[in-house]
């Protein structure tokens, strides 16, 4: 197998699978020998499913063969360990989930199983998808490729990591503050949310419920946009995801942007941004001026109050989402407990991680008798002005820009004492979240040799805008082509 | 002292669907333990709840039935609390913003009078599993069949004023959800419950006194017997120097007494919130339209209409409408034969055959079809009310089929057929005459109590056959001739 399959596209690898160039047993076995060389030290992976992906090689190399394939039959993809899938673990990152396999299969896992998309495993995420380094993973912290002292980002690091890495070509992941834009934008690589319910959210398992969001992490946005057609559409199984037709993400593409307008937030740009950060994001808003872009100076006021009404609205949801994690029915359970509130003080107390309590604690607290309209009814509010702001934004402008994170990745134990400054570490991308609004992250360069993303934000299901926007950039750049050197192959190298 | 009693209900009524509230999952009563509780019901990570539309159906069919606006916008809410048959660790259902809003029944006391009762809300809900303690030396087995069943609870103001009352108002909610075909009314499989709230205060006094909940009443005896009991030992508490103090309180019908279950101290804080995995429901005029085009007949309309109707009493109305399959069986009968002997029919011989073998109507071996087959030979004479009751005894126990016919095959089959052709009665009566020259000279010398006995000969001769008018007629002209 050739070592330049890992700087191929997806749609070049598609060709390669459809023309019988290579098949997808070998293009999978080959990214599980990456797995096998690399992950030990990366520690993107929390179960690999070697065995599983090449059955599923198998089949779809049948497919292809006899012309029922779809464009990305063949294509191996690594899987956030919080989607649920059918006989094998699935952890969300958790003691408490650690002896879990799940006897169904997510929306998303489903929809890219039957197009005979073969699993390679399971990726390491921060526990239940609280966190923003991944260190807060029951399976250990997962290592930044760019520099193995530092984090990816979270919660989805391990997805993160894995295509950063070349350990995969494409990934899932979910995103609620945050989850795929900062790891992506931490690992340099593309990362999109979509729309609240763009994605099924069925099998997924909830932190949030009104702000998780599946999407996808690869090379480019063009990889993305084919994973996203693929997973998203609206799922009966959930009550949330939008009736909407998706559209062919790849077919606006190539779309011009001459007379595109671009919204700066000054609020974006203010004190707690790293200088270096800072000249990254303005080079690239250079670059969109030079493809015919036009700026427009716009201002979301009410940014500063997201942080606060997301860690109402996100534990005060996440109290309840985990309560079913009680020892009954899976998951793990205490050692002879001696009566039933015995059996949920140990088994709750033992196999969730301090994160994970400390927002449930949170939560609870939001959402007790007497503190309900101080917290959460008022965290609601906000969240409707932050709406608001979007929206009269959005009048004036086609997408806003931005930084991702405040600052390039910062080292493993950094911040995992002073949660405070761990969760401002989101300021940039919480907004969204709480307003339902898709993002992206899209590599544009370096900041002390780690990489830095600019967020592309769009307003509510026009993804296929913002796929344009991003596609267009990594046209005239190449910063999305860079990859670690541990795990790069260089051009003429087989 | 003189004590008032307030009592208010909270009823969970199951309602009729096929599916759970919020997963497709079957409802069936009394299948295997969790063979009816899918990924959903089992609260596993990752799933999601989908609403039951027809839960939200018969829903506003209550609430139009009980005169009350339907919330437009109406939310769920999830209340949290941790127990090992509530799997989600909360249970869904609707808190600030109910489906159904304030509405009202009206019940009939014991006097006659009638008194409107307050309901305060209704509200969709799902039920809990059940904790199984036998079988599992010192465990508890969990069984999720019944966990995510749609409930509807439907909550009264604090109007009643007396445990009666209260049965009256359970009993005409009981018979309104029947007759909405939105509850099978059965309440030892636990598909219509109850809870009572119930507090004393002084005669004449405005605010209320601290109400204790009883829990676990699930008959309406059980109801009498529970708040009588409670309202007893609330009195002699407060006469006795004591305070009655907020709590909630199980039921004990083997002991028939009441005890505490938890204080208001250690009751849940529920945690209340807009359940975020499903949306607001929006209730459109077009939708309770159409609802309200498949309400049936309400009681209390269809009690009037059957005095008015059928000419019958209050009290034939009251016990023909006490529910729909009695109505309904009624009504069959008296489409194409009297509807008054249908009444005594099934207000009489039918109803107390059916007490007997404890059958409901819609089981009973003696349908619609045969009963008016009976009642149209006793219009037209072909059978006396006194041979019907034969008839109606071997219908019962089978014979003839199951049609309109059944009556005329056994009449047929047994010979029971009336003679009125008068030369055969005239025949009878003459040699009656002729055997008992001594009752004919009591009779002719004054004595008319002696008729008596000449009826009863020629009926026992003709085997009851006779058409009894007939023989009286004939026998009076022949005596005094």
């Amino acid at each position: 197998m050739d070592n330049q399959m890992i700087n191929k596209s997806l749609a070049e690898l598609s060709v390669g699978l459809q023309s019988g160039k290579f098949s997808s047993v070998e293009l999978t076995q080959f990214y599980l020998d990456r797995i096998a060389s690399h992950d030990s030290e990366l520690n993107a992976f929390i179960t690999v499913t070697a065995e599983q992906a090449l059955a599923t090689a198998k089949t779809a190399d049948e497919k292809i063969a006899s012309g029922s394939a779809s464009g990305l039959t063949g294509i191996p993809l690594a899987h956030k360990d919080i989607f649920c899938t059918d006989g094998v673990k699935t952890s969300a990152g958790s003691k408490m989930l650690d002896n879990f396999i799940a006897p169904y299969n997510a929306t998303v896992v489903e929809k890219l199983k039957s197009i005979s998309m073969p699993m390679l495993g399971k990726t390491n995420m921060d526990e239940f998808a609280m966190g923003s380094s991944n260190e807060n993973s029951y399976y250990g912290a997962v290592k930044n490729p760019w520099d193995l002292d530092r984090v990816p980002g979270g919660s989805s690091g391990g997805s993160a990591a894995a295509v950063a890495a070349k350990l995969a070509p494409i990934a899932t992941g979910t995103d609620t503050g945050g989850s795929i834009r900062q790891p992506a934008s931490l690992t340099g690589i593309t990362g999109i949310k979509p729309t609240y319910g763009r994605v099924s959210r069925f099998g997924m398992i909830a932190y949030a419920s009104s702000l998780d969001q599946g999407g996808v992490f690869a090379s480019s946005a063009a990889d993305s946009a084919l994973l996203l057609e693929a997973m998203s559409g609206f799922d009966a199984k959930d009550s949330t995801s939008v009736d909407i037709p998706v559209p062919d993400f790849s077919t606006t593409l190539n779309d011009s942007l001459k007379g595109l307008k671009i919204g700066l937030p000054k609020e974006y740009f203010e004190e707690g941004l790293n200088s270096e950060v800072a000249k990254v994001i303005e080079a690239a808003i250079e670059e969109y001026k030079k493809l015919g872009a036009e700026i427009v100076e716009v201002s979301l006021p009410n940014t500063h109050l997201a942080i606060p009404a997301y860690y109402v609205i996100a534990p005060a949801e996440a109290s309840s989402n985990l309560s079913r994690f009680d020892g009954v029915r899976y998951g793990y359970r205490c050692e002879d407990p001696v009566d039933l509130t015995d059996m949920y003080m140990r088994s709750r107390g033992d196999a969730f991680g301090r994160e994970v309590k400390r927002r449930i604690m949170t939560g609870t607290y939001a959402l007790s008798a007497g503190y309900y309209d101080a917290y959460y009814l008022k965290a609601q509010k906000i969240r409707r002005l932050i709406s608001e702001d979007f929206q009269k934004v959005f009048e004036k402008v086609d997408v806003i820009m931005g930084p991702v994170a405040p600052e390039t990745a910062f080292k493993i134990g950094e911040k995992s004492d002073d949660p405070i400054s761990m969760y401002l570490s989101d300021i940039y991308t919480i907004a969204l979240n709480l307003a339902g609004l898709p993002g992206m992250s899209v590599p544009a360069g370096f900041a002390n040799n780690m990489p830095v993303g600019l967020q592309i934000i769009g307003n509510a299901f026009t993804e296929g805008k913002m796929l344009n926007v991003a596609h267009q950039y990594q046209q005239a750049t190449d910063w999305h082509k860079q990859t670690p050197s541990k795990y790069a192959v260089s051009e003429g190298e087989k | 002292m003189e004590w008032e009693t307030v009592i208010g209900l909270e009823i969970h009524a199951q309602l009729s669907t096929k599916s759970k509230l919020f997963s497709g999952s079957s409802i069936e009563y009394g299948q295997e333990p969790n063979t009816q509780a899918n990924v959903v019901d089992l609260a596993m990570p990752g799933v999601l709840p989908v609403l039951n539309a027809e839960a939200v159906r018969m829903a506003a069919m209550f609430g139009l039935a009980i005169g009350a606006p339907i919330g437009r916008g109406n939310v769920f809410a999830r209340k949290n609390y941790f127990y090992p048959d509530l799997p989600q660790g909360y249970q869904i259902s609707q808190f600030d913003k109910p489906i159904v809003e304030l509405g009202h029944i009206d019940i009939t006391l014991e006097d006659g009078e009638t008194k409107r009762v307050g309901v305060t809300r209704a509200h969709l809900e799902q039920d809990a599993g059940k904790s199984l303690h036998e079988d599992f030396a010192g465990m508890t087995g969990i069984d999720l069949n019944r966990s995510g069943t749609p409930l509807l609870e439907i909550v009264s103001e604090p109007d009643m004023r007396s445990a009666k009352e209260a049965v009256a108002y359970m009993k005409k909610i009981h018979e309104l959800v029947q007759y909405l075909g939105i509850n099978d009314g059965n309440l030892q499989e636990g598909s219509f419950r109850c809870d009572a709230n119930v507090s004393v205060r002084p005669k004449g006094q405005e605010e209320f006194g601290t109400r204790a909940e009883l829990k676990n009443i699930n008959s309406f005896k059980f109801v009498e017997r529970a708040i009588n009991i409670e309202v007893e030992r609330q009195i002699d508490l407060i006469e006795e120097g004591g305070e009655v103090v907020q709590e909630t309180r199980l039921y004990d019908p083997d002991k028939n007494e009441t005890r505490s279950m938890r204080s208001k101290e250690e009751a849940n804080d529920y945690r209340y919130f807009p359940d975020p995995d499903l949306l607001p429901i929006e209730i459109t005029d077009e939708f309770l339209e159409e609802v309200r085009k498949t309400l049936p007949e309400l009681p209390d309309v269809k009690f009037k209409r059957f005095v008015e109707e059928y000419d019958l009493s209050e009290y034939d109305a009251g016990v023909l409408t006490a529910n729909i399959a009695t109505a309904d069986y009624f009504e069959s009968v008296a489409k194409s034969a009297d509807a008054k002997l249908a009444a005594n029919w099934i207000t009489g011989e039918l109803s107390s055959h059916l007490n007997k073998e404890d059958l409901s109507i819609n089981d009973s071996p003696v349908n619609a079809a045969m009963l008016t087959g009976l009642i149209k030979r006793i219009e037209d004479k072909t059978i006396s009310g006194k041979i019907a009751k034969q008839v109606f005894e071997a219908m019962w126990n089978d014979e003839g089929g199951k049609d309109e016919s059944t009556a005329d095959k056994v009449i047929d089959a047994k010979g029971l057929k009336q003679i009125t052709d008068s030369g055969a009665i005239e025949s009878i009566i003459d040699e009656i005459i002729a055997n008992n020259p001594a009752q004919v000279e009591q009779f002719q010398s004054g004595k008319d109590k002696v008729f008596g006995f000449f009826v009863g000969q020629v009926m026992k001769a003709s085997q009851g056959k006779a058409n009894p008018a007939q023989v009286n007629q004939m026998l009076k002209d022949k005596l005094s001739a």
